[in-house]
């Protein structure tokens, strides 16, 4: 069994943030994981709750919403809509979390293949610096008793 | 828009990218003010400016040998942003876990090569 790490968070500018992982698997098993509703409903509530609800429209100017219930039985949800789609390889997206709906963030993530392992990229462009620093601050609590606020900053960082 | 000086706090100082090309380049030991200037190729002038808020900001500490001033890495100024950005990293790291069982599940239910039919194992066994 191979050991993939942990994910590798930095913070390029005020306003972005870049989330990086290579995993063990191709790059078109990766993209599947990550554009399949049945998959995401696995993975994307991470240890924090449950997936309730997953549409996934991939074409450019379709939309996409994920629902989840977080474990302390609170409701939240994000949505956007998909600017481009490069099968494999790059997406585009726009990425609001339904509690904030002005933070509207623009998410490119891609792909990169490498000797049969997969760097996934993730790069959160946010409009301002108070919006990135609330979405960094979704895991600041984690120790903590889940308080809503917790929960929406959580729920800021599921995407 | 309005920001709170650079100045002020590490998280502000070590958004800049040229900030951080300095802090890497004293993470594995000291510097002068010239050594950095031909390791990162800036100018001297810039160099000094960023030193000097890495200095105020505490991320940085310097002693004088002589007549060389050198600049050293403060590793625990830094812990309050590694702490801060830690916990989403937490986050990820949970989800990312998840898609690790889910890609190996996809490798299993895809071989490398899809061919039907090659191994004798019984034919067409129900995918799960």
């Amino acid at each position: 069994m191979t050991s993939n790490g942990a994910a590798v968070v930095t913070l390029p500018t005020d306003t972005q943030i870049l989330i990086t992982r290579e995993f063990d698997a191709p790059c078109h098993l990766v993209y599947r994981a990550w554009t399949t509703p049945e998959l995401i409903k696995r993975w994307w509530a991470g240890d924090r709750g449950e997936v309730t609800s997953v549409e996934v429209d991939l074409r450019p100017g379709g939309k996409w919403r994920y629902v989840m219930t977080a474990n302390g039985g609170f409701e939240v949800a994000f949505h956007g809509e998909y600017h481009e789609v490069v099968p494999g390889e790059r997406l585009v997206s726009t990425e609001v979390f339904e509690g904030m709906p002005d933070a509207a963030a623009v998410t490119t993530t891609t792909f990169t293949e490498r000797d049969s392992r997969t760097t996934l990229s993730i790069l959160v462009q946010h409009q301002t610096k108070e919006y990135r620093d609330a979405h960094v601050n979704s895991g600041m609590e984690g120790g903590m008793q889940e308080s809503l606020t917790y929960l929406e900053n959580v729920a800021r960082a599921l995407v | 828009m309005a920001r709170a000086p650079t100045t002020t706090d590490a998280f502000n100082a070590v958004a800049e990218p040229r900030r951080r090309q300095i802090l890497n380049a004293i993470a594995t030991g000291e510097r002068s003010v010239s050594d950095l200037v031909t390791q990162l190729s800036l100018p001297q002038p810039l160099v000094s400016k960023h030193l000097r808020v890495l200095r105020e900001v505490g991320l940085v500490a310097a002693r004088d040998e002589g007549r060389l001033r050198l600049y050293r890495l403060n590793g625990f100024a830094l812990k309050p942003i590694y702490d801060w950005v830690k916990e989403f990293e937490d986050l990820w790291s949970g989800r990312f876990a998840r898609m690790d069982v889910v890609l190996s599940e996809l490798k299993q239910a895809t071989p490398g090569t899809t061919k039907d039919g090659d191994d004798s194992d019984g034919g067409n066994r129900d995918d799960e």
